[in-house]
């Protein structure tokens, strides 16, 4: 199922011109500050705006072309919208909110799917209720299971973790994460936090300014030094795919292997062989110009200068090239400079344990503040 | 009932009956005008501003004015009051019927301006998030738009029965004073007082419209606070 986007729209002195494709089951982020167009872009999908010039194409059928007259009403697009403010009837309890959504369905669910829903997002002890009594994190559990019970060809979800604070954010992400996995439909997740596209997401799309800035795989978009100004410079880090090597209980560590290297982090939940993906913020990243020894950081890394971004602060970002495998790291211009880095140098890239933090998790997991 | 029997005489009774069947078909008939009426004033539209005048006109004219347009448009002589009678046999003129079009006309801004304002006052996300779920215009009228107005449906509905109890200048006009066909409460109390020795009769016949037009609105109160905990807000 491929969702095509491309679309042309004009208020006030803001102009968006968007385009992008997403291919296959699983989690996109639309990703970019606020005001880059992104609710915009999923109202187009959706049929709630209908913008001056666009197209929209969901698994073969067009969904909107402006050029053709061809505008398909929200209601008989059949994609699934979780709202910010998760929008539960009020009027409704939690029942009926899900109930909504699958009377409504083109084809209803079988009843196994709709439990295994209800199970997914954790609802049974809530279906009763009316909505004014849920938290925020359980309005935006229902939200979803209720879009997911209309039997979407599509789902998206507008910053569906913004207006939650951070607690409540711990409690739905779990869900998140398992809805990623569990992915049979393409999903397309706004945000503007990059922890949550990390985590959440397989592909990206940066908007800025309204125009695409980038748009794939999350690890290749993260470890882009050109994008820094979007994807924010004190949250940037590469994103490492591996699978778990093996655990060592005693240590409470988990060696996890990727292309070009290993690298040993607090023990992950997980079996041997399972594929994670590692965040590794560039501050958290030291470079050598020969392989240290006696030092407590548990991984050094071997690899070749790929990349310099210099600006006009104090700090410069290097892309190393470890094997195939991207590593980020923020240094100062000073050490730049005493080090004599350039191009194509070779250098050991140190990074320690404690600042690696696992960006796909299904345990819950509290954030780790304390790395960031 | 009985203990009313003993206090009220039969024409009374009479009068008060009549004045709550008028008032009942008055809010129940203009329901539906009301709804389609609000609906229409929430969207902006060309004219949006006339129309909103020309409901609420009612409140501002004269009821004699409007008993005598009615007289105008429903009379028999009047071509749409001829036709009607020649058609479908309906005549509002010297009946009960035209005295609940009066009330029904008089207080439909009554009914439009609650219904209104509780239409607006729902978050317009809400319907679209039911559209996103599959559900056409009119599905999203009755299960989304008709639940949420409730309390404000019900709240004009109250407020414009009690004021039709007591319409006078319209029905007089328009339908004349005839006992047990349009005399309600209010002209029979106009004609008490016009009436020798009516005094007794006009004063018990106003304690019972002081005593209705506040349960009415105490009822009112009540089950729009009871309808907004069902409607969830």
């Amino acid at each position: 199922m491929t969702l095509t986007v491309d679309f042309a729209h004009k208020f006030g002195d803001v102009s968006l011109d968007i385009g992008f494709a997403v291919h296959q089951p699983g989690v996109t982020a639309l990703f970019g500050p606020s005001g880059a167009g992104k609710t915009t872009c999923v109202n187009v999908v959706a049929g709630l705006l209908r913008p001056d010039r666009g197209f929209v194409k969901l698994g073969g059928k067009t969904m909107l072309d402006t050029a053709r007259q061809v505008c398909v009403p929200a209601r008989r697009r059949r994609i699934g919208y979780v709202f910010q403010d998760a929008r539960l009837f009020p009027h409704l309890n939690v029942a009926r909110n899900l109930e909504f959504g699958a009377k409504r369905a083109e084809k209803p669910l079988p009843e196994a799917e709709t439990d295994r829903i209800i199970k997914l997002l954790g609802l049974k002890k809530l279906l009763t209720r009316a909505p004014r009594g849920l938290s925020g994190g359980e309005r935006q559990r229902v939200a979803l299971a209720r879009a997911l019970m209309s039997n979407p060809k599509a789902l998206l979800l507008d910053e569906p973790l913004a207006s939650l604070d951070q607690g409540r954010k711990a409690d739905i992400m779990p869900y998140l994460e398992r809805l990623h996995e569990d992915a049979r439909l393409p999903i397309v997740l706004v945000s503007h936090s990059i922890d949550e596209v990390t985590r959440l997401a397989g592909n990206m799309v940066v908007l800025g300014d309204g125009r695409v800035a980038a748009s794939g795989p999350v690890d290749a978009i993260m470890s882009r030094l050109d994008l820094f100004p979007l994807t924010g410079r004190f949250e940037a880090g590469a994103v490492i795919s591996g699978e778990i090597a093996a655990h060592d209980d005693q240590a409470a560590m988990t060696t996890v292997v990727f292309p070009g290297g290993q690298m040993i982090v607090p023990r992950l939940t997980g079996v041997p062989g399972q594929t994670v993906r590692l965040r590794v913020r560039s501050r958290d990243v030291m470079l050598a110009l020969a392989p240290p020894s006696a030092i407590s950081a548990n991984n050094v890394l071997e690899g070749r200068v790929a990349d310099l971004r210099i600006d006009a602060g104090a700090f410069v970002d290097v892309r190393l090239d470890c094997g195939g495998t991207m590593l980020l790291a923020r240094i100062t211009r000073l050490s730049r400079e005493r080090l004599r880095i350039e191009r194509g140098m070779r250098m050991w890239a140190v990074v320690k344990s404690v600042g690696v933090d696992r960006s796909s998790d299904n345990a819950r997991r509290s954030e780790p503040a304390e790395l960031r | 009932m009985s203990a009313v029997d003993g206090w009220l005489t039969a024409a009374e009774m009479q009068a008060l009956f009549l004045s709550l069947k008028v008032s009942l078909v008055a809010v129940i008939g203009a329901l539906p005008f009301a709804l389609g009426t609000s609906v229409l004033l929430t969207r902006q539209f060309p004219g949006h501003s006339v129309l909103n005048a020309l409901v609420h006109l009612p409140l501002v004219l004269p009821p004699v004015v409007m008993g005598y347009l009615l007289l105008v448009t429903f009379g028999l002589n009047a071509p749409l009051g001829a036709w009607l009678d020649q058609t479908f046999g309906i005549r509002f003129m010297f009946s009960w019927t035209g005295a609940a079009l009066a009330a029904g006309i008089i207080t439909f801004p009554f009914q439009v301006r609650a219904i209104r304002l509780s239409m607006e006052a729902i978050d317009p996300g809400l319907t679209e998030a039911a559209e996103t779920l599959g559900a056409g215009p009119l599905d999203r009228f009755v299960s989304i738009t008709l639940p949420l107005a409730g309390p404000g449906i019900l709240a004009g509905a109250i407020t414009a029965f009690a004021a039709s109890l007591g319409e006078f200048g319209a029905i007089i006009t328009f339908v004349s004073n005839i006992p047990g066909e349009t005399r309600t409460l209010p002209l029979a109390i106009y004609t008490a007082i016009q009436t020798p020795g009516g005094e007794a009769s006009a004063a018990r016949l106003v304690l019972l419209a002081i005593a209705l037009a506040f349960a009415g609105l105490i009822l009112s109160e009540l089950a729009a606070v009871r309808l907004k905990r069902l409607a969830g807000q």
